[in-house]
């Protein structure tokens, strides 16, 4: 018998196991019903509160206590900082560390942004502008004629220029990129900790015994891997699925072409992620021999994945382009969330995302290795926890 | 024919497994015998490779036994251990299907040995939910229903209600009249005595006898039971070749070296009254063994 016949009947038998089992049938159908109302609450989800960071420079600098209280007025938080250069506060504003940059006098402001500007935020800078120019009209001017001093107030407004074509679908993507990184988020946690228990059952109800007595303890890993992979994968592939298509029927969504990307992407970033996490799963989960045991022996890795997905949401939401999300989006244990996400706002250029699977491909195969070696000498011993030193120890 | 030679095996300060060689041939039933902890079951871990010997090899056939060679093996660990929540039959299957039978052979196997080890009502039940017994009737199926080439048995018998002993040792004489080595461990001398061509008796990792019953026997003299009513106590303790087993209701029951002289036995015996009875047995396995194990000469 081939090992690949071994790892195809490990998998098929966990296969068959979820597919039957009732809680696949039922987590699927809250999650399809958790997508749903998402989409339907989507405009008010994203119109939340948040900070938005102005950098001041030169006189513009004066406006500062101004502008916070005219935007507080509208509703709008605005954190204001000193700019000494320009230019810097300009790729502040690409690296998504600024939302906008105000320069000039006090009466005829200029604006950059990085595609549009907040209508509140236009509205109170227009309406210091308008205020600074009243002002130096009725100074300056000894026959007052009042229609033209409206006229010339009225004609006053902040100046903007926008460093990119500002893009309309951004709130759409930005809708997109959060699901995804939620899906991701929820599917890695749900089969990682799956693998896992499944070890762990194994090792506990001491079937691993009979089983490695018949196959190596490599095909035993490698099947429970790839069987709760598919079973993954197809939960994330209906889910998804369903919900591509809802949006874009229901008019949430309009440009399918990207939602699908979104899909594909994720779907890769999937398969990667549950590869890298999986293994770590089972080699956690082979050190310990009693189901109780198992979610603290987890912890360390669950805490990666959580950190990974609240970092996601909080940089996907207000500085996708910045340098330092950027390099966590590359990166190995956060890629597998991250990089979907920046991939549906459109932010990932190519060579950030070769890099990130190149970087992933290699961290899988390292981990997998180790995690075997880890498994292979953990997964007959029974008892008390193992130290990570003893199982790596060769039996 | 399987070789275990010279196996060693340490765990920490504890030598689970000391230099231990025997071999089970085609056709034979090898009862393995020993204390708790004496290495019966290192030595079977290491027969099945789950368990790498520090020293010593392990071969079928004259060959070092490989992975392909092991999936014909069938194996009853003393850990008993099957899937929970999967149902009889699945997992007789599944366990076939492992081993190297195809979808058919793996169906028909698994409802073969079901039946045969009366678990036909129980085939779509699951194991969690089976009794004690009815789970290692599973536990025995799913070691037989690969057709293995070789039996490894941890304690087969132990948890057994009588009438399932009795299918068992069926069961195993007819694998090793099929001309399947049978390897097993028991607590139950007696079964052992019954069922066995050839005894290891193992202590604290070593095999200290190696044998069939009667060729340990031959070894070890015999058992002498003397009804001497009037004997008074330590009688018979001066005698040479002659061990006291247990004297009960004026019986006596002695352990007389092999070659020894049993008639300055009678006349000591004589000599503190009437002798109603002077017998000779058959030592049982049980006595063999303690006399191997140096316990029980009370």
């Amino acid at each position: 018998m081939t090992p690949r016949r071994t790892v195809w009947l490990v998998a098929r038998r966990e296969l068959r196991t979820r597919l039957r089992a009732r809680s696949f049938l039922v987590g699927t159908a809250v999650s399809i019903a958790v997508l749903v109302v998402f989409i339907l609450m989507e405009s008010t989800v994203f119109g939340g509160e948040r900070v938005t960071r102005v950098g001041l420079s030169g006189q513009a600098a004066a406006i500062a206590e101004p502008l916070t209280e005219e935007a507080r007025a509208r509703g709008l938080e605005v954190r204001v900082s000193t700019v000494r250069d320009p230019a810097a506060g300009e790729s502040q504003i690409t690296d998504g560390d600024l939302d906008a940059l105000v320069t000039g006098t006090p009466a005829a402001l200029h604006v950059v942004v990085d595609e549009s500007l907040d209508e509140n935020l236009r509205r109170a800078l227009n309406t210091l502008v308008q205020r600074e120019v009243l002002r130096a009209q009725l100074a300056s001017v000894e026959d007052l004629d009042p229609d033209q001093v409206l006229a010339t107030v009225a004609d006053s407004t902040v100046d903007v220029r926008s460093l990119r074509a500002p893009d309309p679908t951004h709130d759409e993507r930005l809708a997109m990129a959060l699901v995804i990184v939620a899906l991701l988020y929820l599917s890695l946690l749900l089969y990682g900790t799956m693998v896992a228990q499944g070890v762990v059952e194994e090792k506990s109800s001491r079937v691993v015994e009979i089983l490695l007595a018949t196959v190596r303890p490599w095909e035993l890993l490698a099947g429970k891997v790839v069987g709760l992979g598919l079973v993954g994968l197809a939960q994330l592939t209906v889910v998804g699925g369903v919900g591509t298509v809802l949006a874009v029927v229901t008019g949430v969504l309009t440009i399918p072409g990207a939602a699908l990307g979104t899909l594909l992407w994720g779907l890769l970033w999937y398969l990667l992620g549950y590869l890298f996490y999986a293994t770590v799963f089972a080699a956690a989960g082979s050190l310990v021999s009693r189901q109780e045991e198992t979610q603290s022996v987890l912890l360390p890795i669950t805490s990666v994945l959580v950190l990974a997905f609240v970092l996601g949401f909080g940089l996907l939401t207000r500085a996708p382009n910045a340098s330092a999300t950027a390099v966590l989006s590359v990166l190995p244990p956060f890629a597998p969330i991250l990089l979907p996400g920046r991939m549906a706002l459109g932010v990932a250029t190519g060579w950030q995302v070769m890099v990130a699977v190149v970087l992933m491909v290699g961290a899988v195969g390292g981990l997998t290795w180790l995690a075997g070696r880890i498994y292979a000498g953990a997964v007959l011993r029974t008892g008390p926890r193992l130290p990570l030193r003893d199982a790596l120890r060769k039996s | 024919m399987l070789e275990v030679d010279g196996v060693s095996k340490r765990y920490g300060d504890v030598l689970a497994c000391d230099d231990v060689s025997f071999g089970v041939r085609p056709g034979e039933l090898f009862g393995f015998v020993g204390g708790n902890g004496a290495g019966k079951t290192t030595t079977m871990r290491v027969v099945l490779g789950v368990v790498t010997p520090d020293a010593g090899s392990v071969r079928w056939s004259g060959h070092p036994v490989d992975h392909p060679t092991r999936r014909r093996f069938g194996y009853l660990p003393e850990e008993r251990g099957l899937y929970p929540r999967m149902r009889v039959l699945d997992q007789l299957v599944y366990l076939a299907e492992l081993h190297g039978a195809d979808v058919n052979a793996a169906h028909r196997a698994a409802e073969h040995w079901a039946a045969r080890l009366g678990l036909r009502e129980h085939r779509d039940t699951e194991v969690q939910r089976l009794s004690l017994g009815n789970q290692q009737r599973v536990q025995l199926a799913a070691a037989l229903v690969h057709d293995p080439v070789l039996l490894v048995l941890d304690e087969p018998f132990s948890g057994l209600d009588p009438l399932a002993v009795d299918v068992l040792a069926e069961v195993l004489r007819e694998r090793a009249a099929a001309g399947v080595p049978v390897l097993f461990s028991s607590h139950q001398l007696d079964l052992v005595e019954r069922l066995c061509d050839r005894v290891g008796i193992i202590q604290a990792g070593r095999l200290v006898a190696c044998g069939s019953v009667s060729r340990l026997r031959a070894g070890a003299g015999s058992t002498l039971v003397v009804d001497a009513p009037l004997a008074p106590a330590g009688w018979a303790d001066r005698l040479p070749g002659v061990t006291v087993l247990d004297v009960h209701n004026g019986q006596t029951r002695l352990r007389v070296r092999p070659g020894t002289d049993d008639q300055p036995i009678l006349a000591a015996a004589l000599a503190t009254g009437p002798v109603r009875g002077f017998t000779h047995h058959h030592p049982s396995l049980a006595e063999l063994y303690r006399d191997v194990v140096g316990v029980g000469s009370r």
